[in-house]
């Protein structure tokens, strides 16, 4: 346990200390740390799933605090509690369905511990749980009911399983155990290849001859223009530098070793040039429940350019970037702002922060924010890696990934008061 | 397998490798002044709250995230304060960020710290020297390996100051951050610092560069729009030089101007420009208001309240910076303006204003109340109807209804102002009375420490209210902070009235700045009136030259006591002094510019040829008659001085240099006259001879004068053997 108590502390300083950025590397080591604090939990004979949700959302909260602005941690601690939640569920469904099936499958699971536990009916019934995943009203509709007697089943279950056998439990909580670390190793395989699922429908969006607008740099963009190039579309590309960081700019040439035509504009040139676009495709810091978008400040403005001249405004996101809650003032308390030495050199403007001089109040200041808060009236398509949305469906989509309860993480003792 | 053990071998080959490894770094936790008196009489400045987070927690967690493994925090005023802090901190928890407290109770400079440091024999590579109360955000990657790399090159760079570019202000001569404006001259191809000076207003806007640095240096750039961010990459050497020079005390003043100077061990210091982070040090409370300003500005981003680097404290930002704990009692007729901190569990009255304050936590705030530019800490109670400008109001201070705190006002420890009581711009109020000698123990922060207030100190920490209330009967000066105040209000000593408006977090009031604007005009003229005099100064340059001691304190030095001879002089010629008192002037110039006789030698006979050569003439040959004239009737003095041959070739050399420059006309004189020294007895044909000797390597310009001398040279030669005997007569006829 130390060890892990360790591990929690070294990401906390790192996101505090805002040492790790961009949501896709967050998202990764959030997930890879909430595996190893569950690995290591020890898990008690009844109400194990209680447990296990208890332990990730202390530690989750802990990661929240460190990094309010970075959303993608909560959504991934929200989505490992969903599968906690998830898991459990299937795990007593299964067994309340095939008592008499629990036999054999404890023995399987003696003999082949951790080799093919795919082969037990819980795993299998997760199997086709996931494998249903992709969102479709009717097993949300299935869900839900199931969802509010979760915790009447579970307990009960529990205690109906404690009758039963002793032997039976802690194989049982191996299981869920086992269950919940498969999960979230699937989990990081989605974040890792989340790139490729949302660039595999490039071809879908880009056509031939297109002119496509994007602004500042996003990894998940490059992928997708290039992704669209290698299916041999040929298609021009503006980038827009992005203003104070100038992330355009590595785009740009990174677009241009790969062989894409590419015009490098200025934010200002944006609304001048956006008559010839055929589509602005850009990326996202986190999506929020009503379909408005956290993303790299400028874009609001292209958004509003791109609505004024009927432009198609598509936002690539992977799913870890989903936000379930919804935003409530976003442009200031999501934001991050960051120093204003990116804007001006310090030495050249010393003087204007001279307070000592006049009536010792700064009469300059410098604003440098790093998001911008599109609304979701802006965006005409969000690309995930399960495929196009419109912004008033992103709240399903979230119901999928997010499980109710866990909307609010906070330690029951804050809430109850 | 085997690249490990490549990797291992190669460390135990390369010693620079393994220091790599663990970067250490030397904490300061003590300034060594008393710039922030009387507060530091109770806390060490390092754990004084900026923007509510004590100051050396940004300077650790600026260590830290420089990958920086191991610190020494040097303690030494109220070191047990900062060892208590620091142990039940959570640095010392931190996995990869040792933290380890060296305490001193003697220290009384930054040079005795380092020394103790030495000694204690911690330090094996290349170290970060820091003082506790610099904030920076800056990546120390750079920095560090193009130290390593000069490092490799040549031994002697050892250490690496970083500087940033700020403008001082052209009318006050100082710096955003209330320090003097700032002189260095680097070498813009290698970034070698070659010279510093941070007390340039003593010479009122003039420096001096020495003529060598000229000519060692093909490329150098002045600047003065750089500020010294006191961060120090030193390589371990530096700690030796501090134990081998046993005076160094101050790291800038004596360390890299000894460094400067020192020709003989070659020690170089280079600089690294840091332009896009930030970095400064609080000196003092100008610098504390200013840097608590950038901060709030984000300028020290990630170290900034909304983000925790440290501790829990959870501020949000709302617009136009304003930064919030989450748990604040706030009126709903309180109007909290931009850039604003406010601190958890603070409760704000109604119709109260606050703008560009920082309000600490638990503090209590009643209605009406207007602050403005403050710096409020923890636990303090602010009545109705207050009205607080520019101040500093440290934890626990009760500021009674009414009353109102002007400009520049700084509340210690504690202090309760009374009802209605007006607290004078500038005001220091301290429970502790002011130390009677302040100027003895000016750089010692530790001295007063251990004064006989240490015991007072004890009661007033475990003082409870009643205690207080205790003290109030024992019988308080009431009248000092009005009814029912508590508190000294320290006297401001003379030297430092001028200090107080500079050095304060108040803004510059205008009438002083109005001054300062007066004074850089006449500072103006004054430099155009100095442009005027240039020959002496030439002179000067030269007779440093001959010195062999090439360094601008004692040119500048020179410049003066040359000036100063002359004068000297010349009131001896109107005002017929004897020769016996012109001497004793000389030589008390002499001793108090630290010269020697040689010099008094030169700047004489300087005078002498300066006053022949000014006196009237018709032709040349009545400045030769005026001159041999002068020279007889003041050999006397010049005679005083010529106790060796050195300093008659000082002379005779002085005279060449004249000759070449400032006074031509003795050009064709000069055989004449060196001889007319040689019948008086001033100059010793030895001296002459010597003088030949020594030209012989010159070049064919430098032997003009040793041509025209030639046959008198001849003539010496010859006659000297024949002399000898002849030598002892002319003696006693003298």
């Amino acid at each position: 346990m130390p060890d892990v108590q360790a591990l929690v502390n070294d990401f906390v300083i790192k996101l505090k200390k805002r040492k790790i950025e961009g949501s896709l590397a967050t998202a990764k080591h959030t997930a890879e740390l909430l595996r190893s604090v569950i690995s290591h939990q020890r898990i008690p004979y009844t109400n194990q799933a209680a447990a296990l949700i208890d332990a990730v959302k202390a530690v989750g909260e802990q990661l929240i605090a460190a990094n309010p602005v970075e959303l993608a941690v909560g959504n991934i601690v929200r989505r490992v509690l969903h599968i906690i939640r998830e898991e459990d569920l299937s795990l007593t469904t299964a067994s309340i369905a095939g008592l008499s099936l629990s036999a054999v499958s404890d023995d399987e699971d003696d003999s082949e511990k951790d080799d093919h536990p795919a082969l037990s009916a819980a795993a299998v019934a997760a199997a086709a749980r996931s494998t249903l995943r992709p969102p479709s009203l009717q097993t949300l509709l299935e869900d839900v009911p199931n969802q509010a007697s979760v915790h009447q089943t579970s307990s009960s279950g529990g205690d109906s399983e404690g009758k039963s056998k002793s032997a039976d439990k802690s194989s049982r909580s191996r299981k869920l155990k086992h269950d919940v670390i498969e999960a979230v190793n699937e989990l990081i395989q989605d974040i890792a290849t989340c790139h490729e699922q949302i660039a595999e429908q490039a071809v879908e969006h880009i056509h031939q001859n297109e002119v496509i607008l994007t602004l500042g740099s996003s990894r998940t963009v490059l992928e997708f223009l290039c992704a669209a190039k290698e299916k041999k579309r040929s298609f021009r590309v503006f980038v827009a530098e992005g203003a104070p960081r100038y992330q355009g700019h590595l785009l740009a040439k990174e677009l241009v070793t790969r062989g894409l035509q590419t015009t490098l504009i200025t934010d200002s040139a944006v609304f001048a040039m956006i008559s010839r676009v055929n589509m602005v495709i850009v990326g996202a810091h986190a999506v929020m429940a009503n379909g408005g978008v956290m993303a790299p400040v400028g874009l609001n403005m292209v958004a509003l350019a791109a609505k004024r001249h009927a432009v198609p405004f598509v936002v690539l996101a992977g799913s870890h970037k989903l936000c379930p809650l919804y935003p409530h003032n976003p442009e200031v308390l999501l934001n991050e702002l960051r120093s204003p030495s990116e804007l001006l050199d310090f030495g050249e403007f010393s003087d204007c922060m001279d307070f000592g001089s006049k009536t010792g109040s700064p009469l300059l200041h410098v604003v440098n924010p790093t998001f911008d808060y599109v609304p979701p009236s802006l965006v005409s398509l969000f690309i995930t890696d399960t495929g196009g949305h419109n912004s008033s469906y992103m709240y399903r989509l979230i119901a999928d990934y997010y499980s109710a309860d866990d909307l609010v993480i906070k330690k029951r003792p804050s809430t109850g008061s | 397998m085997v690249a490990q053990r490549k990797g291992a071998s190669r460390v135990s080959e390369d010693p620079e490798e393994l220091a790599r490894v663990s970067l250490q770094a030397v904490l300061l936790a003590d300034s060594f002044t008393t710039k922030f008196h009387p507060i530091t009489l109770e806390r060490p400045k390092v754990l004084l709250p900026l923007v509510n987070v004590p100051m050396i927690n940004y300077t650790l967690s600026w260590l830290e995230s420089a990958g920086v493994e191991e610190v020494f925090v040097f303690c030494c005023a109220n070191s047990k304060q900062v060892i208590d802090y620091l142990e039940n901190s959570e640095w010392v928890s931190l996995p990869d960020f040792a933290v380890t407290t060296i305490e001193s109770h003697n220290s009384v400079s930054a040079g005795d710290a380092l020394r103790l440091i030495y000694e204690r024999n911690v330090i094996h590579g290349d170290f970060v020297l820091i003082t506790g109360d610099t904030i920076s955000n800056m990546s120390l990657r750079r920095a560090l390996q193009e130290h390593k790399e000069r490092k490799k090159k040549d031994s002697n760079a050892v250490m690496t100051m970083v500087v940033k570019r700020s403008k001082p202000s052209p009318i006050t001569h100082q710096s955003r951050l209330g320090t003097d404006e700032l002189f260095m001259a680097i070498d813009p191809n290698t970034k070698q610092l070659v010279y510093y000076e941070d007390k340039a207003d003593n010479s009122k806007g003039i420096i001096h560069l020495d003529k060598s640095l000229l000519m060692d240096n093909p490329s150098m750039s002045l600047r003065n729009d750089m500020q010294d961010c006191y961060i120090d990459i030193c390589s371990p050497e530096v700690l030796s030089l501090f134990t081998d020079n046993f005076d160094y005390q101050h790291l800038r003043r004596h360390f890299v101007k000894g460094l400067l100077l020192d020709d003989i061990m070659g020690y170089k210091i280079y600089t690294h420009e840091i332009c896009s982070s930030y970095a400064a040090r609080i000196d003092n409370y100008r610098s504390y208001d200013t840097v608590s300003k950038d901060i709030i500005q984000r300028w020290t981003y990630p170290l900034v309240p909304d983000v925790k680097f440290f501790g829990n404290s959870a501020y949000k930002l709302e617009r136009q910076g304003m930064y919030r704990a989450s748990e604040i009692l706030q009126a709903r007729s309180a109007q909290v303006g931009p850039f604003t901190v406010i601190g958890d569990n603070s409760k704000i009255g109604g119709n109260t204003k606050i703008t560009n304050s920082i309000i600490g936590q638990g503090c209590s705030i009643g209605s009406n109340v207007t602050i403005e530019g403050s710096y409020i800490w923890d636990n303090v109670t602010i009545e109705d109807g207050c009205k607080l400008s520019h101040a500093i109001v440290c934890d626990g201070v009760i500021i009674k209804s009414g009353a109102e705190l002007e400009p520049g006002v700084i509340l210690s420890f504690k202090v309760i102002v009374g009802d209605q009581f007006v607290v004078p711009s500038y005001s220091k109020v301290s429970l502790f009375q002011q130390p009677t000698n302040q100027d003895s123990d000016e750089e010692l922060e530790y001295a007063d420490n251990s004064s006989g207030i240490v015991e007072f100190a004890g009661t007033t920490d475990k003082s409870s209210s009643e205690q207080s209330k205790s003290l109030e009967m024992q019988g308080w000066p009431a009248s000092e902070l009005g009814n029912g105040g508590i508190g000294y209000v320290w006297s401001i000593c003379e030297g430092s009235v001028e200090e107080e408006w500079r050095h304060s977090v108040a803004p510059i009031p205008s009438n002083k700045f109005e001054k300062a604007l007066q004074a850089a005009d006449d500072e103006l003229e004054l430099t155009q009136d100095s442009n005027v005099l240039p020959t002496s100064g030439e002179l000067k340059s030269d007779s440093n030259f001959s010195d062999g001691d090439d360094n601008e304190d004692s040119r500048d030095d020179s410049i003066h006591f040359e000036k100063e001879v002359e004068a000297t002089f010349l009131r001896a010629v109107h005002e017929n002094i004897k020769v016996d008192n012109v001497i004793l002037e000389v030589n008390s110039l002499r001793l108090s510019y630290n010269k020697v006789a040689a010099d008094c030698a030169g700047a004489i006979f300087y005078s002498l040829m300066k006053f022949a050569y000014d006196s009237p003439h018709g032709s040349s040959s009545e400045l030769l008659q005026n001159t041999t004239n002068i020279i007889t009737k003041w050999k006397k003095l010049l005679k005083y001085y010529l106790a060796d041959m050195d300093e008659e070739i000082e002379v005779i050399l002085k005279f060449e240099e004249m000759c070449l420059e400032s006074a031509k006309e003795f050009t064709p004189h000069f055989t004449k006259i060196l001889c007319h020294l040689y019948d008086q007895e001033i100059i010793q044909e030895d001296a002459i001879l010597r003088w030949d000797d020594e030209k012989k390597e010159a070049d064919d310009s430098d032997k003009l004068f040793v041509k025209q001398a030639e046959k008198f040279i001849e003539w010496l030669r010859v006659a000297s053997e024949e002399e000898e005997e002849e030598e002892e007569e002319e003696e006693e006829e003298e």
